[in-house]
């Protein structure tokens, strides 16, 4: 492994300031780019100086202890802090070369490329086909039925779900297990075709079965998407994540390659914390 | 490749509009919500207003020997089509009652008669011009004057709309109330206590809860015709008291009571009744002496929200035939009595124009009441919520 | 007033029975705990024990004798039922005396009684229930005895004039008819006119106060709500017939339209402001307790706020709202001040809000008014009336209480 900065981003290795390795199998095109990036809670500052460049195409897992901030710099990303009215931001998160925090920045816009799937699964009160279909009718991405029928067919296969659900795709989408309830809420974020999703712990609260499966998903859809996901399980970031962010305390302590990361941290605290002294 | 953010913000004006819409159509049904209560107050105020001013006459009152049968005597023939009936009606009792007043005379400030009032509130009235340039006259002379109508506050229900007041019927709210906390609290407390604390969780009780449920939301005048055939024609209670409206609107009352009750009580932590069963307390102990005093003020508060919907009601009052006349002011629990919103309904029944002020003047009056009544139980609420 | 009085000497020996109780129960539970000997309660818990066991059954049994004799329609003879209770209260008083040993438990005792006393209460209300079904039940019966059910549920004319003189021995009664048809009608028209202002605007009041509004706002709306709740329904009443309807008929004038000053448009709409807050306070409680991660689910695909509202808040609300509809709907068929006030006397089947309209609840009141002798045929009406609106009120009440709980189960909300 050579320690050299990707060329495509020549600013983010001293920024980030701290070694930084070249995932050489994985893409290096920018998708997202954070400088400075602070947050507050009220009075509390809760993210502090994330600086951070996350590729196109590949998972990028945000690993740290509970109340580090992973999840909450998740949520920068399509701006879903905006729902809380005590927060503030400063800094800069760019999409595409647009600041995603300027004024004329439509955060709508934003979440229609920038998809979301959570902690719990939250399928709406709809059939299951609904739960799919309403985001692309909405957005005008199908105007006619057959259309919708195959895009719903696509994102329920792209999840892995098709062949459990296709027989009963009227039915409530509350109806399915949870780790089903969960791939469809990943089919529903599909549905409406952003470039990145993000997964705020998305097996936290299923069976190892279920986490098995949409482990195995998040590994098929980088094909296709930019996945940034946040997990307490580090078995699960050294699995399935190209890249590995280490929160602590709201700053990122290190952002490396994956396997680079679980085996030559190059931080004291990352070692402790991924051999489990803490956290 | 999905668009860029410039091609979607384009395809999401539409939307963003119909988004924007169901927002203001929403605040514009609160602030509908907001108006009616506006226009309500508004133009209760402005009819209500007028009832608590009353004209006046300043006039000289002759104790003659006449007058002692014939009260006509003692007052000024030319003033007399100004002055209320009600006040000549009483001069010859007057004298009865105090013999050394035969042969003085007296100023005084007496009550007006209704259409002069009704006149210089500038309502339309009966009179012909040449009585409307008398009293224009007395106005301008100070004999005639708009004062702080007392009669309102401290007579009871007259035919005479100057004479009216509302007295007797807060009286009669006043007893019928205490008839119906005296049942309803009692009872209510002790039924909450009993679902809360003691009760098995079986069929029967999950009968009483669906019942309370129910009883809080069934008509109220079907509780009048409990009242009727139940407390009057079964059980004898005399008709058009306070003790038979009392007990019908406990009846009605009861529900809220124990609904409010039994919040309060589950609002008392598990953990206390755990404390005081470790320190030996048998149930009725742990009950009686930590969940019940640290569940009183959201009782008191429920009962008071009770009270005041009680205090309200007319339907079932109006079954066992509590809208009755009452001139004179009593507090007896057995005898005829009137309440405030029956009293109300009464005024407004009455053909003569000037007792619809008096109707909104006793709106006004009970609304007071109403409001100040559940005002004290947030504020009863806000000084002793506890979040545990 | 010799009754009175009796009662009055009753309750004062009753009381002095009890002191007596007390005090001499408390002085020989303290002898024998002096005595040396160990007891399973405090002194004050036998005191009390022996007054539950002196005015406990003398009160019983005054009570259940006035009661079965009540029952059986024949005098109360006051006095001998008196004494009777009081000899119960003198012989409970000796029990009571006697059981005060060391080995007897006394708290436990009191607090049997205690738990007894609690149920009691709670069986008050469950006879209020069969108190109102039997009152009413009993006297429809009788009514339906002398009209036949199907003429009153099916007929179209309601007509009880001539039923005082068949109850007054003149006429056979025959002219008179109670065909409910038109009353029912009238009720549904006015029924449908307030949900027509109250579902909407409670909704959405419920939706913008839950939704969009800053905390400020809330903080004066929902008071400002619960004032419109508290307002009693005879002040409703006035605010219809004085101001609301003389507005209606000068607006239909205005555009050319015939309005009778009963009109059943300024109830409806009155009882609509009424009906306001009973479903915008549910309502904003149910879409409340709509789960955040439901609507964050929704924007994070990228709908606007509108839609998310829309689509999925309400969606999962509906039960709710449906819920408190139904009970904004059964307060609105029972609601009798307003209409008394404002609606019409006149039954008259019609589909013109604008014309004068009569309900159930009217009739009810026009028929316990009036001076007619209580068997009479449109008193009796009243019940039969009244039979009607229980049953229908109960089963929306019914519905909406299982719909709430479909949601709360669903949702795990224990607040509703």
């Amino acid at each position: 492994m050579n320690s050299q900065a990707p060329e495509a981003t020549p600013q983010h290795a001293p920024s980030v300031g701290q070694p930084y390795t070249r995932n050489d199998e994985a893409s290096h095109d920018l998708s997202i780019r954070v400088r400075d990036l602070n947050l507050w809670y009220g009075k509390n500052q809760a993210l502090t100086d994330i600086n951070i460049d996350l590729f196109r195409k590949n998972v990028t897992a945000l690993i740290g202890p509970s109340g580090c901030g992973k999840s909450t710099f998740l949520r920068c990303l399509n701006r879903m802090n905006d729902l809380i009215p005590s927060v503030r931001t400063e800094g800069l998160v760019e999409m595409d070369g647009q600041d995603v925090n300027a004024p004329k920045m439509d955060e709508v816009a934003l979440r229609r490329r920038v998809g979301m799937v959570f902690q719990k699964p939250n399928p709406f009160p709809k059939s299951i086909f609904e739960n799919v279909a309403y985001a692309p009718r909405m957005h005008d991405l199908v105007s006619r039925k057959a259309d919708q029928d195959e895009l719903v067919e696509k994102a329920l296969r792209s999840a892995g779900l098709w062949n459990e659900v296709k027989d009963k795709l009227q039915e409530p989408g509350t109806s399915l297990s949870g780790g089903q309830q969960q791939r469809l809420c990943i089919a529903r974020a599909i549905a409406v075709q952003p470039d990145v999703i993000l997964m705020d712990e998305p097996t936290s609260a299923l069976d190892p079965i279920s986490t098995a499966t949409i482990e195995d998903l998040m590994d098929k859809l980088k094909k296709d998407f930019t996945i940034i996901t946040v997990t307490h399980n580090m078995q699960q970031a050294a699995r399935v994540a190209d890249y590995t962010a280490f929160f602590h305390l709201g700053e990122i302590i290190e952002y490396n390659d994956t396997k680079v990361m679980f085996s030559t941290p190059a931080k004291k605290k990352t070692e402790d914390y991924i051999s489990g002294r803490y956290g | 490749m999905s668009d860029s953010f410039d091609q979607i913000s384009q395809q999401l004006k539409r939307r963003h509009r119909k988004s924007a819409r169901l927002k203001y159509i929403s605040m514009g049904a609160l602030g509908l919500a907001a108006a009616f209560l506006l226009i309500f107050f508004a133009d209760m105020l402005s009819k209500g207003l007028p009832a608590f001013q009353q004209a006046q006459v300043n006039i000289e009152i002759n104790y003659t020997e006449e007058a002692a049968t014939n009260g006509r005597a003692a007052v000024d023939p030319e003033i007399m089509s100004v002055v209320s009936r009600s006040v000549v009606r009483v001069i010859p009792l007057e004298m009865r009652n105090n013999p050394e007043l035969l042969g003085t005379t007296q100023n005084r400030w007496v009550l007006a008669d209704g259409p002069v009032d009704q006149y210089l509130k500038g309502n339309r009235v009966r009179l012909d011009d040449e009585e409307k340039a008398t009293i224009d006259q007395l106005v301008e002379n100070g004999k005639v004057d708009m004062r702080f109508n007392t009669t309102f506050f401290t007579r009871g229900d007259s035919k005479m709309p100057e004479l009216a007041g509302i007295m007797s019927a807060v009286m009669g709210t006043v007893m019928t109330m205490i008839v119906t906390l005296a049942i309803a609290f009692p009872i209510g407390v002790m039924t909450a206590v009993y679902l809360e604390e003691f009760a098995p969780d079986n069929r029967l009780t999950q009968l009483v809860e669906i019942n309370i449920n129910n009883l809080a939301a069934i008509p109220s005048i079907l509780f009048g015709l409990l009242g009727l055939a139940i407390f009057i024609n079964f059980f004898g209670v005399p008709r058009s008291t306070p003790l038979v409206g009392g007990m019908t609107l406990a009846l009605m009352t009861l529900p809220v009571i124990i609904i409010s009750t039994r919040t309060a009580l589950r609002s008392v932590p598990e953990s206390i009744r755990h404390a005081a069963f470790g320190v030996g307390c048998s149930r009725w102990q742990v009950v009686k002496d930590h969940v019940l005093p640290l569940a009183m003020p959201g009782i008191m508060t429920g009962s008071i929200i009770g009270l005041a919907q009680a205090m309200g009601e007319t339907a079932p009052l109006i079954i066992v035939g509590m809208v009755a006349f009452i001139p004179d002011i009593s507090a007896s629990f057995t005898e005829a009595a009137t309440v405030m919103p029956a009293q109300v309904f009464t005024w407004s029944g009455e053909p003569d124009r000037a007792f619809v002020e008096k109707t909104a003047g006793g709106i006004l009056v009970l609304l007071a009441v109403l409001i100040s009544l559940n005002a004290s139980a947030v504020l009863l609420r806000k000084k002793f919520e506890r979040r545990w | 007033m010799q009754t009175n009085q009796l009662f009055l000497i009753f309750c004062s020996v009753l009381l002095l029975l009890g002191l007596a109780a007390f005090f001499a129960g408390r002085s020989k539970a303290t002898r024998v705990r002096a005595s040396g000997t160990s007891m399973y309660a405090q002194p004050d818990q036998y005191a009390w024990f022996a007054v539950v066991a002196t005015a406990g059954p003398a009160i019983l049994v005054s009570a259940l004798g006035a009661f079965v004799m009540l029952v059986m329609g024949s005098e109360i003879p006051t006095f001998p039922l008196l004494l009777a209770s009081l000899v119960v209260a003198v012989v409970g008083l000796g029990i009571g005396m006697v059981l005060i040993r060391s080995n007897f438990h006394a708290r436990q005792a009191i607090e049997r009684v205690i738990v007894w006393t609690l149920a009691g209460a709670a069986t008050i209300s469950i006879l209020t229930t069969l108190g109102i079904l039997i009152s009413i039940i009993g006297e429809a019966l009788n009514f339906f005895q002398m009209h036949s059910f199907w003429d009153f549920i099916t007929g179209t004319t309601w007509a009880p004039g001539n039923s005082f003189l068949a109850a007054a021995g003149r006429g056979d009664g025959s002219g008179a008819q109670f065909g409910s048809v038109p009353l029912f009608a009238g009720t549904f028209m006015i029924t449908a006119i307030a949900m027509c202002v109250a579902v909407p605007v409670g909704l959405l009041s419920a939706i913008y106060m839950g939704e969009y509004a800053p905390a400020k706002v809330r903080a004066v709306a929902k008071p400002m709500l619960e004032i419109l709740a508290g307002i009693p329904t005879v002040v409703y009443g006035f605010f219809a017939a004085i101001t609301v309807a003389p507005f209606i008929v000068d607006v239909a004038d205005f555009v050319g339209l015939d309005a009778s000053f009963n009109n059943a448009l300024a109830p409806g709409i009155v009882m609509g402001i009424m009906i306001i807050p009973f479903i915008s306070s549910l309502s904003d409680d149910v879409i409340n307790a709509v789960p955040d991660t439901m609507r964050q689910g929704s924007l994070a695909l990228g709908m606007t706020k509108g839609e998310t509202i829309r689509d999925v808040v309400i969606p999962a609300a509906l039960p709710g709202i449906i819920s408190a509809s139904l009970l904004g709907m059964s307060r609105a068929l029972g609601e009798t001040m307003i209409v008394v006030m404002a609606a019409g006397m006149r039954p008259n089947l019609t589909m013109n809000p604008l014309e004068e309209m009569t309900t159930v609840t009217v009739r009810i009141v026009a028929a316990m008014t009036g001076d007619l002798e209580f068997d009479s045929a449109e008193t009796l009406s009243a019940f039969a009336l009244g039979l009607v609106l229980f049953v229908v009120t109960l089963s929306l009440n019914l519905v909406s209480v299982i719909m709430i709980r479909r949601f709360r189960d669903k949702y795990r909300v224990n607040n509703l």
